[in-house]
């Protein structure tokens, strides 16, 4: 099985694991009707952790991480996301998606607003900062995904990579201490998806939380510590990006290893 | 053998192509009128047919227009003057009633000492949507907006100018409870803001009015709304019923789509109901019932019951356009906005709204214009509309006795100016924000 590659050297010395939990998911069951979408969750995630998610369609994994937001509802178990356990209470739903930011599939950009007005509309509404600073502050995270000439403009004016870069600029203007990403690069021609795990990979190397649901194994292989594959709602094998692809251990994860590396 | 040809299947082009210009009779007016008039034979006779028609129609009213007579001073002299130009059975117009009571068509029987007033509101109607309508309309105009209710109803029926100033003063007062019990909790103080509110208007509003004007007696002679009709009532009806109907049918569209139980199946029965019941029913209960159920000596003004019947109608309509608008937003737009962290009052208003509001914008305008058309119906409870109740009145006047056509004509195109001139108004804003999003 041939290992996959990245070219980019990347750079560890930040990405220290601390001892914090930062995200701490027990016996998570969830049920769409009568279908068990996620069955018995168990994950702990420390703060500094770079984690991707992989696993065949349907398996669960965008699930998984949309209920650490409460995008979508569990039914059973427990989520406690920084210390603050997700239940009903709309106060500690809205505590904790200030703390996490998330990155879709199809970026989600509210097409109505210039890219500036993307990045400043909710720290200003939610975190309430001064408008200046938050102009400011998205100037920064603009510089950083390396697209500041682009502030003025329309998100339709904007390349889908581009989109997906001032997403990211936009979750990162809420200063969360979490990211998640929901497939960030599926929608994406692939002369963009380098540009965007650049992105990723910066973020990473800065100590950043990521939980990250991706079919780019380069990108596991260079940056994560650990691997999640999920198949039926479950977690069916973790282990460091090394052993993973070279020594995966449960026959679902070799048949998918096999399927998504074997050409 | 030229095998050199068999290896040379690589390709690499060295010029491009320069762009060349369409072959000839592929452009211009030929084309199109081979292409859209005269594509076959069947076309061929439909445009002939088409033709005839438009011809006939010309012949047979040109005439009746051409013919108009507008100095005369009963419809008997004018068809005496059109029998002398044009010789005996010739058709004309009798713009001449026009002239004669254009006045009435247009405000009723309002005092025509006080016509200004009318037209100052008019004018002014401008001033306060002109800064929600128009960017180049300088921003800091928009103070005077939320004043224009008060300044128009006060210019309009005229009386105690305590009367709005205290109206809007409990309105001020509303507000001021709201933010400052806001603070405690957003419900909390939407509802002592209220309540504060209702009692100030049931309890202290009238005496108080009364009060100030026996201090200080301030105000302009009282206009009865028995005097409203034509186009001031029409105007009246519709400028009430659309600044009104827009906020309601937001809040029954959002209602409809609530998780909450109670509030959803409100706005559902209110849609439904309302929709299904034709508006003329409900002028009726405006006129009518109304009357029984509330408690005997209130006198409710028959102009604000008929704003009140016409803005829930045009509301219930609106609510569903905007569903339509609100079901064509993705998914990720509600989730992006929940995933940042903003409540769903902000999401609704930051995200959601916006851009629903541009989708339904064309279903909203034509609700508006409907609504607009439909206020002549008031003529059934009793108004002076101008399609049928100012027309009527006229006729009744022994020199107008017989006139048919011109009023319609008169009013049909009143109000068609005013309704293109919304659609165009519409497009417009299509355009404008089309323009700025991409």
């Amino acid at each position: 099985m041939s290992e996959p590659h990245f070219e980019r050297e990347v750079d560890r010395s930040h990405m220290q694991v601390s001892d914090e939990v930062a995200i701490q998911i027990e016996n998570m069951n969830k049920w769409y009707g009568q279908f068990h979408v996620l069955r018995d969750i168990d994950l702990t995630v420390q703060r500094g952790e770079r984690i991707v998610i992989a696993g065949p369609s349907g398996s669960g994994k965008s699930t998984l991480i949309r209920c650490i937001n409460r995008l979508e509802e569990h039914q059973q178990g427990k989520i406690v996301v920084d210390g603050i356990e997700l239940t009903n209470d709309l106060k500690n739903i809205d505590k904790i998606r200030r703390e996490v930011g998330m990155v879709f599939q199809h970026f989600n950009l509210f097409p109505h607003l210039t890219i500036l007005e993307n990045l400043t509309l909710a720290p200003i509404w939610v975190r309430k900062t001064p408008k200046k600073e938050a102009i400011e502050t998205a100037m920064h995270f603009l510089e950083k995904v390396k697209i500041p000439e682009q502030a003025d403009k329309y998100p339709g004016q904007l390349s889908g990579g581009q989109q997906q870069r001032v997403a990211i600029a936009r979750s990162l203007c809420m200063m969360p201490r979490i990211m998640l990403f929901d497939e960030p690069t599926s929608a994406l021609d692939p002369e963009m998806i380098k540009e965007v795990l650049d992105t990723m990979i910066e973020l990473a190397e800065e100590g950043m939380t990521m939980l990250c649901v991706t079919h780019e194994m380069g990108f596991a292989q260079a940056v994560a510590n650990r691997v999640i594959f999920m198949a039926d709602g479950q977690i069916v094998e973790q282990n460091n990006p090394h052993d993973f692809f070279n020594n995966p251990q449960s026959d679902r994860t070799k048949q998918f290893l096999s399927q998504i590396l074997g050409h | 053998m030229s095998d050199t040809h068999a290896q040379t299947v690589a390709f690499v082009r060295d010029t491009m192509l320069p762009e060349k210009a369409a072959p000839s009779g592929q452009s211009g007016a030929i084309k199109w009128l081979r292409e859209n008039l005269f594509s076959g034979w069947f076309n061929t006779l439909l445009t002939l047919v088409g033709l005839y028609v438009t011809y006939s129609f010309v012949v047979h009213f040109y005439p009746w227009f051409a013919h108009g007579v507008w100095d005369a001073n009963s419809l008997k002299e004018c068809r005496a003057i059109i029998t002398d130009r044009y010789g005996e059975g010739a058709t004309g117009a009798c713009w001449a009633m026009i002239r004669e009571r254009w006045h009435q068509f247009l405000f009723g029987f309002y005092p025509s000492e006080l016509y200004w007033r009318p037209v100052l509101t008019f004018a002014l109607l401008f001033v306060a949507i002109g800064p929600l309508m128009f960017q180049f309309v300088p921003k800091k105009v928009i103070w005077f907006t939320p004043l224009f209710p008060f300044v128009a109803v006060w210019l309009l029926w005229g009386g105690s100018i305590w009367a709005p100033l205290l109206v809007l003063a409990g309105f001020v007062l509303g507000w001021a409870v709201f933010s400052f019990v806001g603070k405690y909790g957003s419900i909390a103080g939407f509802s002592a803001g209220a309540v504060v509110a209702i009692l100030y208007f049931l309890f202290a509003v009238g005496p108080l009015i009364d009060l100030f004007q026996a201090m200080m007696p301030i105000g302009i002679e009282h206009v009865d709304s028995a005097k409203f009709g034509g186009f001031l009532l029409a105007i009246t009806l519709g400028v009430g019923g659309i600044v009104m109907s827009l906020p309601a049918g937001i809040i029954l569209a959002l209602g409809r789509q609530s998780d909450m139980l109670l509030i959803k199946s409100f706005s559902i029965i209110f849609i439904e109901f309302i929709r299904g019941v034709p508006l003329i029913t409900l002028l009726f209960v405006a006129s009518l019932l109304l009357n029984y159920f509330l408690p005997p000596g209130t006198n409710f003004d028959i102009i604000l019951r008929v704003v009140i019947l016409v803005t829930m109608f045009a509301a219930a309509y609106i609510a569903e356009v905007i569903r339509g608008g609100l079901a064509a937003l993705p998914r990720g737009q509600y989730e992006a906005a929940d995933a940042l962290g903003l409540d769903y009052w902000k999401a609704q208003r930051l995200i959601i709204l916006p851009q629903a509001l541009k989708i339904s914008i064309p279903g909203i305008v034509s609700t508006f214009i409907g609504m607009f058309k439909d206020t002549t119906l008031v003529v059934f409870v009793g108004l002076f509309d101008p399609l049928k109740g100012i027309p009527d009145f006229i006729r009744a006047d022994f020199n107008w006795k017989g006139i048919y056509w011109e009023p319609f004509v008169f009013v049909g195109a009143i109000f068609f100016i005013l309704n293109f001139a919304m659609s165009r108004y519409s497009m417009h804003l299509e355009n404008r924000l089309q323009r700025d999003n991409h």
